[in-house]
């Protein structure tokens, strides 16, 4: 075993550093606030990805007939590893460029996506993705936004929920329904349209935390033409799969406090007078918030051992967000209690390290919902790496149209 | 980046793997009905395939696989179930001699203990209380151990022990000929009788100290080396376990229905994979920080000790769960995974010490 680089890949590395120090700042060790992502934002955002799609750093995994690098998954991690220590804008492009660009690209004509991939990938345009509803989450073949065929157009009429980014992206990917009288997953059908299309109106969800990430997007007869469609007539759900089979490697462990910073804030503050790392209940608590934060660290190194063979990451993939997220939302609580009553405190100014665990509280039941809940994430790992069986499901057969639904 | 374990030692993985397979089969079984936890023809064998010796060099006649061939050994080990001092011998006391012994005495104790003509245990606890300096009361003075200690895992069948003692104020390992006189041996029932453990009571016994051995650091370093192996045995139980229970799951009809198909137990035998994946994961990171000596081994082997222990825990509580009542029987294997689990998560210290030990290292450590 050993944990340096090939050659070729540290050549790779070297040259990703040297783009990375000539223009961005290293991240110091500094508790910030986080950022909104406002308008100025989303436009450092675009304009870092502009230079690295002209460095060749954009797209490393896609072909070259895409503009893409034609580069390995090994690099994808080799630069991740390494723009992840710069503090840049994030949250922005992951969807486009993790998820509806490589479906556009791999579904659409060759035409429409020589169209769309160039500009998404040189951050000129932001794609978001269509697929939850009010009443499909988990369950998202059974989403109701229809799409009726008028000539050459497609009629739509609906609302989608979550979606990240809707209010300043310039394009979406469009999962309806076609024909509800077949059985739910036969009757999808992908789209993918312009945002500022007439009859889409796009509402900020207000969260728990308060802060807002997701959208509601309500389509009134918007117009769709039919060479926007992304795949067969019916054949949504199959397309729709490409799309989340990417979105589970893009997510991944989730940001937040962690070991590191649980540790500090337990030296710092007392229990029965004294700190708190002295309590053994407390260090039973840190040691296994520490295994898990190197359990998930390693077996990283073991998926990237495994891509630099050569291999794919599998379902196995699902472990990093369920214990991340349950992690995340298990040290936020235990920080408050250390506290005592001052964990109470939200104010920046007054709570420790800058509220990170107050912010933490709020926001980390989020975590174990997004891109799979704890529950769809079990059901994957008890299927698909254990090869249990699939859950009994009474709609499969019926058409969609005679579900109960609610 | 190469976090796996080489083509060579996958492939004396699947040649154990295979031999387990034929020879452990019932193995654990077997020492339980007999009442005595040592399946002598088994370790004879295992022996002979140079796998106690794996960790130990070939001028001392290992087979030279390295700490990683061990660990890779030790996964098969706990995933058979086998009923031999496997642990005691090549992970505590062959480990102390290399470490410790003087070039004589790793001269002229380590070819028995890698060809299995010798077998070694391990005496370091003296009652009840996690591993530490001030526990340890039995002396050496004079070339002779006197002491009491109390649980000696295979005690009962081992040919030498590698005795903690107090040397004056300072801990120090003693190497002390067990077919002696001098020496007491007392079989002890524990909650695993498939393994063998004995009271030893050492009465002016003729020993050598092992001059390395200096303070309870030695003796820490000795546990922190066998952490780690002792967590790929652990880790290679609880495969096993979750193996069983889908199996199992797989069979079983309830409600109409294989029970592997109701979420309460997918759910639950995900969970079981998850522990096993973050135990396997550091587990790793040991063997590779055994093999580097680095200068984290001693939270590597905590991380790897603590994720282990809790895995095997889960994965055989599990296991019964998910096999219900039958699970609880005699006759079905469950128990055995049940007792062996907590047979290795006390053996070298609970999961309460070395959460301590991993904490208390990181601080020393940032304090630095």
């Amino acid at each position: 075993m050993d944990f340096s680089d090939t050659a070729e890949e540290a050549s790779f590395r070297a040259e990703v550093v040297a783009f990375l120090e000539a223009h961005a700042t290293r991240k110091t060790g500094r508790i910030t606030d986080p950022e909104a992502a406002d308008d100025a934002y989303v436009a450092r955002a675009r304009a870092w990805q502009a230079k690295k799609a002209e460095a060749g750093f954009a797209g490393i995994t896609w072909p070259k007939a895409w503009g893409g690098r034609g580069g390995t998954p090994m690099q994808q991690v080799i630069y991740g590893q390494e723009e992840a220590k710069f503090s840049l804008p994030r949250g922005v492009f992951e969807i486009g460029l993790g998820m509806c660009i490589p479906t556009v690209a791999t579904y659409a004509a060759p035409e429409i996506s020589a169209q769309h991939v160039g500009p998404a990938l040189r951050g000129e345009t932001i794609w978001c993705q269509l697929f939850s509803e009010p009443a499909a989450g988990s369950d998202v073949a059974g989403l109701r936004t229809r799409a009726e065929r008028d000539g050459d157009d497609w009629i739509i009429n609906g609302q989608k929920i979550w979606t990240s980014g809707a209010h300043f992206s310039d394009y979406g990917l469009l999962l309806t329904r076609t024909d509800p009288a077949v059985p739910k997953h036969a009757g999808l059908t992908m789209f993918f349209l312009d945002m500022k299309s007439p009859g889409v109106e796009v509402r900020r969800i207000k969260q728990i935390s308060g802060t807002s990430n997701f959208n509601e997007v309500f389509f009134t007869d918007v117009r769709i033409p039919d060479a926007q469609r992304v795949g067969k007539i019916g054949g949504g759900w199959k397309v729709a799969l490409t799309t989340l089979m990417h979105e589970r490697l893009a997510i991944g462990t989730l940001a937040g406090p962690d070991f590191a910073d649980v540790l500090e804030l337990a030296r710092t503050v007392e229990v029965n007078g004294v700190p708190a790392i002295r309590d053994a209940a407390v260090r039973d608590r840190l040691a296994d918030w520490y295994v898990q934060s190197k359990g998930l660290e390693y077996t990283k190194f073991r998926t990237i051992t495994a891509l630099s063979r050569g291999q794919m990451p599998g379902p196995e993939s699902s472990i990093y967000k369920i214990v991340s997220a349950q992690k995340l939302q298990e040290i936020a609580h235990f920080a408050l209690d250390l506290m005592d009553s001052a964990g109470l405190v939200t104010d920046p100014e007054v709570a420790p390290m800058r509220a990170m665990f107050q912010q933490a509280l709020l926001y980390s039941p989020g975590g174990r919902i997004a891109g799979g809940t704890d529950e769809i994430l079990r059901n994957i790992i008890a299927e698909r790496v254990l090869g249990l069986p699939g859950d009994i499901r009474v709609d499969r057969e019926k058409p969609f149209n005679q579900l109960t639904a609610g | 980046m190469n976090f796996d374990f080489s083509d060579d030692l996958q492939q004396v993985r699947s040649e154990a793997r295979a031999f387990l397979k034929e020879h452990a089969a019932g193995s654990s079984r077997r020492a339980l009905e007999a009442g005595h936890g040592f399946d002598q023809p088994l370790w004879a064998r295992i022996a002979q395939l140079g796998w106690v010796g794996a960790a130990i060099p070939e001028e001392y006649g290992g087979s030279g696989l390295g700490d990683e061939g061990l660990c890779v050994l030790a996964e098969e080990i706990g995933h058979s179930l086998a009923a031999t001092p496997f642990a005691s011998s090549a992970y505590l006391a062959s480990q102390a001699v290399l470490r410790f012994g003087s070039a004589a005495q790793r001269a002229k104790y380590l070819p028995g203990l890698a060809d299995g003509s010798l077998t070694g245990c391990f005496a370091l606890a003296e009652g009840g209380g996690s591993p530490r300096a001030g526990a340890v009361r039995a002396v050496f003075h004079d070339g002779a151990v006197t002491g009491e200690k109390l649980p000696v895992i295979d005690g009962g069948v081992a040919d030498i022990a590698v005795v903690a003692v107090r040397d004056g104020a300072e801990v120090t390992l003693a190497l002390v000929p067990l077919a002696d006189v001098a020496v007491t041996r007392t079989p002890l029932d524990t909650l695993d009788p498939s393994r063998d453990a004995a009271r030893l009571v050492f009465t002016n016994a003729r020993a050598e100290v092992l001059p390395g051995a200096v303070g309870f650091a030695a003796v820490e370093h000795v546990l922190d080396r066998a952490a780690v192996f002792f967590a790929f045995e652990q880790v290679g139980g609880a495969q096993a376990c979750l193996d069983m229970a889908r199996d199992f799951a797989l069979q079983r009809q309830a409600f109409g229905r294989q029970i592997g198909s109701f979420q309460a137990i997918k759910h639950k035998l995900a969970e079981v994979y998850v522990a096993i994946e973050l135990a396997r994961s550091n587990a790793y990171y040991g063997a590779w920080a055994l093999g580097a000596d680095a200068p984290d081994l001693t939270s590597a082997a905590a991380a790897a000790r603590v994720a282990a222990t809790h895995a095997f825990e889960l994965a055989s509580a599990e296991n019964i769960q998910t096999h219900g009542g039958m699970g609880f029987t005699w006759e079905y294997d469950c128990h055995l995974y049940y007792r062996r689990a907590k047979h290795l998560s006390l053996a070298i210290g609970a999961a309460p010490y070395w959460k301590d030990r991993l904490i208390g290292f990181i601080e020393q450590r940032n304090a630095a």
